[in-house]
């Protein structure tokens, strides 16, 4: 019995670890293709040599984060196999075609025009560049909508029967695709991806005019258009955001209330009514065992506007489910007010790029850049804060209501996993802290008029359509 | 024959296409890793590497649709396989890891010869997983009701390890006939002599294979080995040494395209071969591709995904080859 509960301790964490590893890259690349689109498509329209320069700057960049994206995407692709083979084996008829569906048309798609993305400038011309660029971008997309599906199909599961082999079978895959909180859940995601990318060129932006107003230099134009376009996409999308992530609650509160309770820290319910209604917890302590809230901070009765928009509102408490059905407090608690804290802080940060923008001092704040360069990596920490709410809010179920996690995992000992998590965790830090060091490295680089493309040994040297540097400048002299 | 079963027929097809559509494409990717260590450091290296790079990542997708496919087409037997693997499935992604970001880390660092050896050790290890993962299911995996039966070690015996090693030598063979096709002197001179080593080593691993894998069980032993089956299956050991002859005069006479065309031969050959030992089992005598078929609504709405994306991806991806062919050097495609 200890060892089966420590296996399945251990699978859970190493799939948490290598999905939140994982999902780093794809936030990013979702997000940076988009803005690639975008920059190739503004230097064809208008010509300008900026575009073309930020357009190689960030496609370098883009090259290593996809790397990274494609090998740590394919072990979870093997994980639900060696780790889950139960749910594989039940959920398979419904959620392994919409994961097929993925790789025939979104993976293929991403990597068969990366490579004339990466090289193919002056072998095929601009349009069809382009184009392959925004194949890329696209594929981007289509990816998180599938997997989008499939993970919001195990939230709110809808369109299924159940056969005489205990699997899941479709009885209807516009219901599967399209189930309760697929929409809100693939809106969210993809602006919280854009917001991410945005927050990472603000941050680059940010940098380079905080190391010129020192060195009393003037920004290159591509540095000052990079933060400019960032805050932009901040100023609009966060504001956005918001709005999506309020939905998305709702759509949780009708479907989900018990995650609803553990995201807010409600253990008891509060029966509605002109004195019943539930605070808003700001912060506390949850414990589990005792089922109760420690040194809480709570605004009286909030909590029923804002979930039901209605100050006499009853919501349901943990206490309205049975014990074995709740999720543990503390992570979804905790990690749901990172994530929104971040977003507080973003939008912040939206408005106060607005109203410098408009005084005409966007790129003279230093309090502002400062603010951006901090904010900088504060996309990711939310994405992986707001996935790790929704995903530990699901718990004890893999697939929601119907399939229990502990009845999910493969029959495999506890050495097993625990040698192989130990292998992901020692690997996964090593090869992408590196990635993340040579990212950096080159974020370190001002953007210049010349900008190289990625450079692949010496390959551009002849064949780049800028004049041929001796030696590759973008190689990063210590790692 | 009921529909699901003419279903289920057409997807281990597709699964199998799949797979050999890797095998093809990534497997001369791996074979370039492998031969690192023997290509010249700078020039030489960097010139195999610029032959797959703008590919590789493509060719790499065909390991997600076949294992995605079994997922999908087949989720019992996915289910049972990827545990009973469960370590060389392990080795084998973290090996990927190391060749995939290789491929850009390679271009950043200034120490190259950290991302050389992870390019080559990450691709060794792929494929000797690869190959200890085919071994380990052809000769058999316990199961236990809808589960996997056995430990974690149980993939462990001579014959998967000699199974990983045919793998190795195999995509070896593979990666230096791809470099005779598109390179140039040096290296091309190197990849001839590479291509004799891997070539007779592939062709002793391939009869070695095919002695030991009859004598797993005695169904292996009697579909090569009992008339009238004998007759249909008996060409393809006979095609295994013309294709081997053909092959030895391609690199006598140094001809270029051929000796990769003929590698392939020998793989598709092999597959074949493996084939019809399987045929229509997944794990051997105990899970078939009719018992652990997904839903018929399922297969039914991938088979229209998969006729109406699968031709599109082959054209883009030749697409994608075409831009790219040619001849490369070390300072670029000319």
């Amino acid at each position: 019995m200890f060892d089966a509960l420590s296996a399945l301790t251990l699978a859970r964490m190493q799939f948490a670890f290598t999905v939140s590893f994982h999902f780093i890259f794809p936030s990013f690349s979702i997000g940076l293709a988009s803005y690639l689109m975008v920059l190739e498509g503004l230097w064809l329209k208008t010509g300008r040599d900026v575009y073309l320069q930020l357009f190689q700057y960030w496609l370098k960049i883009f090259a290593i984060a996809f790397g990274m994206g494609v090998v740590s995407g394919i072990v979870m692709a093997y994980q639900f196999g060696s780790n889950w083979a139960v749910f594989s084996d039940k959920a398979g008829p419904v959620i392994g075609p919409l994961m097929a569906y993925e790789v025939l048309t979104a993976f293929f798609l991403e990597a068969g025009f990366l490579g004339v993305m990466l090289f193919g400038l002056n072998k095929v011309g601009k349009q069809l560049h382009f184009l392959a660029t925004c194949m890329v971008a696209t594929g981007t997309a289509i990816s998180a909508f599938w997997i989008i599906a499939v993970n919001s199909w195990m939230q709110t599961p809808q369109g299924y029967a159940i056969n005489g082999k205990g699997q899941f079978y479709t009885t209807s895959w516009l219901e599967v695709i399209f189930n309760p909180s697929m929409p809100y859940r693939l809106v969210h995601v993809l602006l919280a991806a854009y917001l991410t990318t945005a927050l990472v060129v603000g941050a680059a932006g940010a940098w380079h005019l905080l190391k010129d107003r020192k060195a009393r230099a003037t920004p290159s134009e591509g540095t000052r258009i990079m933060f400019s376009m960032a805050m932009w996409m901040a100023a609009i999308v966060a504001p956005l955001q918001l709005v999506a992530g309020h939905a998305h609650g709702e759509n949780t509160m009708a479907y989900q209330p018990a995650k609803i309770a553990a995201m807010e820290g409600h253990y008891r319910s509060f029966p509605g009514g002109p004195d019943g209604g539930a605070p808003l917890i700001l912060f506390g302590l949850p414990d589990d065992a005792a089922q109760t809230m420690h040194y809480k901070v709570e605004v009286p009765r909030i909590g029923s506007v804002i979930l039901k928009g209605d100050i006499e509102a009853p919501i349901s408490g943990l206490d309205a489910f049975p014990p074995e059905n709740r999720a543990p407090v503390a992570i979804t608690f905790w990690s749901f007010r990172i994530m929104v804290g971040l977003g507080m802080l973003m939008l912040a940060m939206g408005a106060w790029s607005l109203w410098a923008r408009l005084r005409g001092s966007l790129h003279d704040s230093p309090w502002l850049h400062r603010l951006a360069l901090v904010m900088g990596p504060s996309g990711f920490v939310a994405v992986l804060a707001g996935w790790t709410t929704t995903e530990v809010g699901r718990q004890p179920f893999t697939v929601f209501g119907l399939l229990r996690t502990a009845d999910s995992a493969s029959p495999l000992a506890a050495p097993a996993v625990a040698a192989s998590l130990l292998a992901f965790v020692i690997v996964y830090f090593a090869v992408f802290g590196v990635g993340t060091w040579f990212i950096l490295k080159l974020m370190g680089h001002e953007p210049h008029p010349g900008e190289s493309g990625p450079t692949r040994g010496d390959v551009t040297r002849t064949a780049g359509i800028t004049p041929a540097p001796q030696i590759n400048p973008d190689a990063v002299l210590a790692e | 024959m009921a529909p699901n079963d003419t279903l289920s027929l057409i997807w281990a097809g597709i699964i199998a296409l799949a797979v050999f559509g890797y095998i093809v494409m990534d497997g001369f990717d791996l074979g370039i890793g492998i031969l690192f260590p023997w290509l010249a450091k700078g020039d030489q290296r960097n010139t195999a590497i610029n032959t797959i790079a703008p590919v590789w990542d493509g060719n790499e997708t065909w390991l997600i649709l076949g294992g995605g496919g079994l997922f999908a087409a087949f989720p019992l037997a996915y289910a049972i396989i990827m545990p009973a693997v469960y370590t060389p499935l392990i080795a084998m992604l973290l090996g990927l890891v190391f060749r995939g970001v290789a491929f850009e880390y390679r271009a950043r660092t200034t120490r190259l010869w950290i991302w050389d050896a992870a390019f080559a050790f990450g691709s060794f290890m792929a494929a000797f997983s690869q190959g200890v993962i085919l071994g380990a299911i052809l000769q058999g995996v316990p199961v236990s009701g809808r589960n996997y039966g056995g430990g974690w070690w149980d993939w462990l015996s001579p014959f998967s390890l000699l199974t990983g090693l045919s793998v190795v030598a195999g995509y070896a063979l593979l990666g230096a006939c791809w470099l005779i096709y598109r390179t140039e002197h040096p290296l091309q001179d190197r990849a001839f002599t590479l291509a004799r080593v891997t070539g007779l080593a592939t062709l002793a691993a391939i009869g070695a294979v095919s002695l030991a894998t009859p004598f797993l069980n005695h169904d292996y032993f009697s579909r090569w080995f009992a008339l009238p089956g004998m007759i249909f299956v008996a060409p393809v050991p006979i095609l295994v040494v013309v294709t081997a002859l053909l092959f030895a005069r391609a690199l006598h006479r140094r001809a270029e395209v051929q000796p990769f065309l003929l590698a392939l031969c020998l793989f598709f050959l092999s597959f074949t071969g493996l084939g019809i030992c399987m045929f229509p089992w997944l794990i051997p005598g105990k899970i078939s591709i009719y018992s652990a078929a997904t839903a018929e609504n399922s297969q039914i709405f991938m088979l229209v995904g998969v006729g109406l994306m699968l031709p599109i991806i082959i054209g883009y991806t030749a697409y994608a080859y075409w831009v790219f062919r040619g001849k490369v050097g070390h300072d670029g495609y000319h």
